[in-house]
């Protein structure tokens, strides 16, 4: 019986706690990196919209504008708008 | 160019000091002009590691104010000349760094040094980001163990994204993946996660593993980096780190359990 005992005890120790972690993490690490990257639905058409908006009273080419939405730490989120203008447009 | 080096992690406690201190020295020993900064403002330890804790005068927070320059505040290692630390303040709030201050200081150390290793505080707050902010490199130090994993994850989100790299649309910042006390032993008893499992999980190059090792609390004890400890195996592992880091290729050592002698196994050594 001691001999069954220790093959079965061998078997049983195929699932260890290392895979467990293994396992754990990487369903977790997969998880939060897909929140990280996430970007809402609405930002493609948000940026067209306010691109649409500021073109009809100045001029801005798609290298001097950017938008970005940051979370910063907590519930706190930041709609970061970049707008570069040129000298001429502010006298015309 | 210096090239900027932070040693990072999310997590506490998981042998960034002890990294910084071994890295630093060890790239000094190499005769690199080398420049250790602690960012961890209000507890600094990195001059203790190091062993220079009797010769802090000034720190980083007094050269950001304009109270001290920045040769009064660098300390000179006595036991290699091309080796600087600057320490952390201890008392000053932690808003004293901002990105303008932190980035002027660096750009002078950067006229001189070689290299600028910056000890990261643990944690996501202002600090660690002001550490990994103007970095071309990042050792992220990680313990085989699942909250230092998953939280040098998050870090690694960090700098792809709030890093003076990621903001400016550069060449990312270099990942170099360190693995800290590692008990070879306990992996092949599956009570631990491997190398292969954590490298699995960050997918980023493999720096070096540290095996856990005696030697590190003997080194921190004595204020001798554990780098300087050339007999023991972590001061060995060590020493792989600095060579990879310098572009030569090494085989990983330390990976498997020392096989007890026949004596000890059998009057249980």
């Amino acid at each position: 019986m001691a001999l069954l005992d220790y093959f079965l005890r061998k078997k049983e120790k195929q699932v260890t706690t290392a895979s467990k972690a293994k396992e754990r993490l990487q369903i977790i690490v997969a998880h939060e990196r897909n929140n990280r990257n996430k970007q809402p639905d609405y930002l493609p058409q948000l940026t067209e919209d306010i691109l649409k908006v500021l073109r009809k009273y100045i001029k801005v080419s798609d290298e001097s504008f950017s938008i970005n939405l940051d979370k910063k730490d907590g519930d706190l989120n930041v709609l970061e708008l970049n707008i570069e203008l040129h000298d001429e447009q502010k006298t015309g | 160019m210096a090239r900027i080096i932070v040693v990072t992690s999310g997590k506490g406690g998981v042998g960034k000091t002890t990294s910084s201190a071994a890295i630093g020295l060890g790239l000094a020993l190499k005769g690199h002009k080398v420049v250790l900064i602690d960012f961890d403002i209000g507890l600094r330890n990195l001059d203790l590691i190091m062993g220079c804790e009797r010769r802090v005068v000034y720190d980083f927070v007094n050269v950001i104010n304009g109270e001290a320059t920045l040769n009064q505040a660098l300390i000179k290692d006595k036991r290699v000349s091309s080796l600087s630390i600057l320490p952390a303040s201890q008392t000053r709030d932690k808003d004293a760094l901002n990105k303008e201050n932190v980035g002027k200081v660096l750009e002078e150390l950067g006229k001189s040094y070689d290299f600028i290793v910056c000890d990261s505080p643990a944690g996501i707050e202002a600090g660690a980001m002001m550490a990994l902010y103007y970095a071309d490199e990042a050792v992220v130090t990680t313990n085989p163990e699942v909250s230092s994993v998953r939280d040098s994850d998050r870090i690694l989100g960090m700098l792809a994204s709030r890093s003076r790299r990621a903001e400016l649309g550069l060449e990312p910042i270099k990942e170099h993946l360190l693995l800290t006390r590692y008990s070879p032993k306990r992996v092949e008893e599956g009570e631990m996660l491997s190398v292969e499992d954590v490298e699995d999980i960050l997918s980023i190059p493999l720096l070096g593993v540290i095996p856990e090792s005696q030697a590190v609390l003997k080194a921190s004890n004595a204020g001798e980096p554990v780098i300087l400890d050339t007999e023991s195996d972590a001061g060995k592992a060590y020493q792989d780190v600095i060579d990879r880091l310098l572009g030569e290729t090494v085989d990983f050592r330390f990976l498997v359990a020392e096989k007890k002698g026949i004596f000890s196994r059998m009057f249980g050594g």
